[in-house]
């Protein structure tokens, strides 16, 4: 019985520390329906020995929620970014690849840095200037139609899939991303937000901003919460370039 | 100058970021720790919304109606003034969150919608679709980021809180923490310490929880005097998808928003097969929207005393596809999503097949109304304390007792920093025999080497509290519960570890944690055996004389009573370095505003 079980063959490139040589190991999982790519390295933790009996260092990665909201497993999957959680088996031929995301510094294994994500946020302010969070009044009315756009690009967990898949993002480029540039957008469409528009505006007009996207429009392929990124960005494009504009006539 | 009051918060989720928030506005400084970035925190799992009292649906709700609410929801067991302070705050925290630009869905006339949630007749949930808890946590994410750059918040994201240092006066006065990439471990000051670690689901192994989620900070606090209140009254939700990495929630909206739970059966008159609506039939008042321990209870008696689940493994189904496709879209699209992504099948045309899972704890750190916990200078809120819910937790409740008990913790940790009631700082010398203790604990792990897996223990542990700590109990099997877990303890001793290294080692930091949580489900256990009642989520089950369990002439099974003169009290859990067990004992509290009566959901709730 035992022989004839199903199983998963994964191929996991790993590497000890941020300046080791990356290497790959091969493992096999028992096959179950419904299995996604967190619950296989769970079954891997459980029992850390290679296809060829080695017993070896349980993988590293970093997993949180496993319902594709916290962006936290973000890797790359054949060959492609995504979360792990979400990445089911049945919809991937196999045997099965796993690599860190490395437009990221890698930490070991699987597991990524992406601070650089979270400064981008600080630089294009990336936040409603509350005067507090004591109690007012009241808070605006909003335009449901609006709420509902803020409402999609507010998905975004900082997951990274749009920086890894973006040709504009590595050593040869300093673009920020699409990810961390569409949040501008969220808080110009906000009622309080939008003061602050002509400031966002200015963050993006720098170095590694806007100007920087090649529109490949990669990232609104692989966006895991489908947020119609190219479209935002688009947008954002129009209203730096009108702000510029402005500048210039009142100078 | 004056000089600057430094505050560790340790949890970046809805209650620790609220909490820094409060501190950064009185103008102290925040250390703030978290395994994750704190905008990954789990408070984004939250789905369905969040409780306030807005009445904007002509229906005359009254934050009265909502106090009672969540009184009669806990069964009589959250204190009352607590609750009142909570429920008067929540609309005015709404207003907060909405400047802060959260997302809510709105209505055409462009004000805050609200949906329906269990226990509750009025509509009083706010949401912003399906992702509640994401939007508001990102929300104040984005706030802290704000402090960040302006210099209050100072962030350790992927450093692992350890535990408290205590000075000579036994006051909490700063923490020892590691670094989960270097491995390296560093004692920190601060004048008042907030714990904000959230909830301990991950002692069951699977749950609805983040992988984070696992009590451990809690664990350690309480190995270091912390009492723990109520820990055996744990939320099992009735709707989840079984998983074995994960049980994935669908959300208590579903339901809200017109969702209903069925089976197949043979009709007892007609022999026909029909579709029984059984919490229709049972609860005629609130139907699909009865308390998430009623709804759970029924689902598992349907299943597995009745047999009329689809079988192996039991599941029933709860079901959307009566719902125009675009209403659900709007109103819950992200969690359909998620079905579909995982189940590979869509909740828009055919039911959803769900059985109940463990969830949340009501119970926690004990703390008193100003989130203060038996140790001084140590505060604790959000789920990791065991204030506002009583025996049961309504649904959409604590995102609001998140949020709401760190407006609280937060403005008291920068009151008693200032009182000078906190004693002396730490000596050079409490700091680095406090590191080395941990250094020690740390060095010792690592050279461990039986046979045993820590992964694996980590589950035979949660398959053990499922089948004794969960939704039907009886103390036959709770006293087994504490020998098992004994037994788990002492092979905790002989595990080993594949990686020896120091650099981002998560394996020895598991071990680290699974230590604390087995010594935590001791606690959940212990205080479920000795508490001779049921009452809310802990329903326990009468034995003969024999050790078997009674049924009724139905042979339905035949559940102790709430026994409020023995046990409307709050359990307090303290721990015995002898034994390793905690000691039980009972805590009065406040009850009184609403008299108990009966908690009864067949019928309208009577005030
Ligand atoms: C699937 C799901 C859906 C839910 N839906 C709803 C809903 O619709 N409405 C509702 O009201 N409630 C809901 N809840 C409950 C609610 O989400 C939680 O109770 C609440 O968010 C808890 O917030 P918190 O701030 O206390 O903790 P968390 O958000 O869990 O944050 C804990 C923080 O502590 C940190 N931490 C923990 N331990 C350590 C340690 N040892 N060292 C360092 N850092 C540590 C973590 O990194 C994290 O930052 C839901 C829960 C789940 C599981």
């Amino acid at each position: 019985m035992a022989e004839n079980k199903k199983k998963v063959t994964l191929i996991i490139e790993r590497q000890d520390g941020p300046k080791e040589k990356p290497y790959k190991q091969t493992f096999e999982v028992d096959y179950r329906p419904g299995l996604n790519i967190v619950a296989a390295l769970m079954e891997i933790q459980k029992n850390p020995v290679t296809k060829d009996g080695k017993r070896v260092a349980p993988v590293v990665w970093e997993c949180n929620c496993l319902e594709k909201v916290c962006g936290a497993c973000m890797m790359v999957i054949n060959g492609r970014a995504r979360q792990a959680c979400a990445s089911l088996v049945d919809n991937l031929e196999q045997p099965i690849t796993l690599a860190p995301a490395r437009t990221f510094p890698v930490i070991r294994d699987l597991l990524i840095d992406r601070s650089v994500m979270f400064e981008s946020l600080k630089r294009i302010q990336g936040w409603i200037n509350v005067e507090g969070s004591w109690d007012m009044p009241d808070a605006p009315r909003q335009n449901p139609y609006t709420a509902q756009t803020a409402y999609e690009i507010s998905h975004c967990m900082t997951c990274g899939c749009c920086l890894e898949a973006c040709p504009n993002v590595g050593p040869q480029s300093d673009f920020i991303g699409a990810g961390p540039t569409v949040q501008a957008y969220l808080f110009n469409i906000n009622p309080i937000g939008k003061y602050d528009e002509p400031k966002r505006l200015e963050a993006l007009m720098g170095k590694g901003g806007i100007t920087s996207c090649g529109n490949s429009q990669n990232c609104v392929e692989v966006c895991p919460k489908n947020i119609k990124l190219t479209t935002y960005l688009a947008q954002l494009n129009r209203d730096v370039n009108k702000h510029a504009l402005a500048n210039i006539f009142n100078k | 100058m004056a000089d600057k009051k430094k505050i560790i918060i340790v949890g970046g989720g809805l209650s620790g970021l609220m909490a820094a928030l409060k501190v950064c506005e009185l103008g102290g400084e925040v250390d703030l720790f978290s395994y994750c970035p704190v905008k990954r925190s789990h408070s984004l799992c939250a789905q369905g919304g969040i409780n306030a009292c807005m009445d904007l649906k002509g229906e005359h709700d009254s934050i009265y109606e909502h106090f009672d609410d969540t009184v009669y929801g806990g069964d009589f067991l959250a204190d009352q003034e607590a609750v009142k302070g909570m429920v008067e705050a929540a609309p005015k925290l709404i207003k907060m969150f909405d400047r802060m630009g959260v997302p809510f869905t709105r209505t055409p006339e462009g004000t805050l919608d609200l949906r329906n949630f269990g226990g509750q007749k009025n509509k009083r949930t706010c949401f912003a679709g399906s992702t509640t808890g994401q939007q508001l946590l990102y929300a104040l994410d984005e706030q802290v980021r704000r402090w960040e750059v302006k210099g209050g918040v100072k962030k350790y994201e992927y450093w692992e809180f350890i535990r408290i240092i205590k000075n000579k006066d036994g006051i909490c006065r700063g923490i020892v923490a590691q670094n989960m990439n270097s491995m390296e471990i560093v004692p920190f000051r601060a004048d008042a310490v907030i714990l904000a670690t959230g909830g301990p689901g991950q002692v069951y192994a699977r749950c609805t929880a983040s992988t984070i989620c696992n009590g451990s900070a809690v664990s350690a606090v309480y190995q270091q005097g912390a009492e723990i209140g109520n820990p055996e009254f744990i939320q099992i939700h009735p709707t989840a998808i079984p998983g074995s990495d994960k049980n994935r929630l669908m959300s208590e909206a579903c339901r809200g928003e017109g969702g209903r739970v069925w089976v197949w059966r043979d009709n007892p008159e007609t022999g026909e097969k029909e579709r029984w609506y059984f919490l229709e039939d049972m609860y005629p008042a609130y139907g699909n929207l009865v308390p998430r321990d009623v709804a759970s209870r029924a689902i598992y008696k349907v299943c597995v005393h009745m047999n009329l689940g689809m079988h192996n493994p039991n599941r029933v189904y709860l079901d959307l596809s009566h719902i125009p496709a675009d209403y659900l879209e709007r109103k819950l699209g992200g969690i359909l999503e998620m079905y579909g992504d995982f189940m590979g099948k869509d909740p828009r045309k055919v039911p959803m097949e769900i059985f109940p899972s463990i969830h949340y704890s009501m119970g926690g750190i004990w703390v008193d109304l100003k989130h203060h916990t038996n140790i001084p200078g140590l505060l604790a809120s959000g789920e990791c304390d065991y204030q506002y819910h009583g025996a049961n937790r309504l649904g959409a409740n604590s995102l609001l007792s998140a949020a709401y008990s760190g407006t609280i913790s937060g403005p008291e940790a920068m009151r008693v920093a200032k009182s000078g009631e906190l004693g002396d700082p730490l000596t050079d010398r409490e700091l680095e025999d406090a590191k080395q203790e941990a250094v020690d604990e740390f060095e010792k792990i690592l050279k461990m080497d039986g046979p045993e897996n820590a992964h694996q223990l980590h589950h035979e542990m949660g398959d053990i509290m499922y089948q004794y700590v969960s939704i039907e109990r009886d103390n036959i099997g709770l006293a087994k519960c504490m020998e098992e877990l004994k037994k788990i303890l002492k092979r905790w001793d002989n595990i080993g570890l594949t990686d020896h290294g120091h650099w981002a080692n998560q394996e020895a930091m598991f071990v680290r944690q699974l230590r604390n949580m087995i010594l935590y489900a001791m606690v959940i256990t212990k205080c479920a055996l000795q508490r001779d009642e049921s009452r809310g989520a802990h329903a326990k089950i009468v034995l003969d004389e024999n050790n078997q369990r009674v049924t009724d002439e139905k042979g339905d099974l035949v559940f102790m009573p709430r026994d409020d003169k023995r046990f409307m009290k709050t359990s307090i859990a303290t721990y015995d370095p002898e034994t390793e067990e905690p000691v039980v004992t009972y805590r009065e509290f406040n009850h009184s505003y609403i008299k108990p009566r009966l908690r009864n959901y067949a019928v309208a709730k009577k005030e």
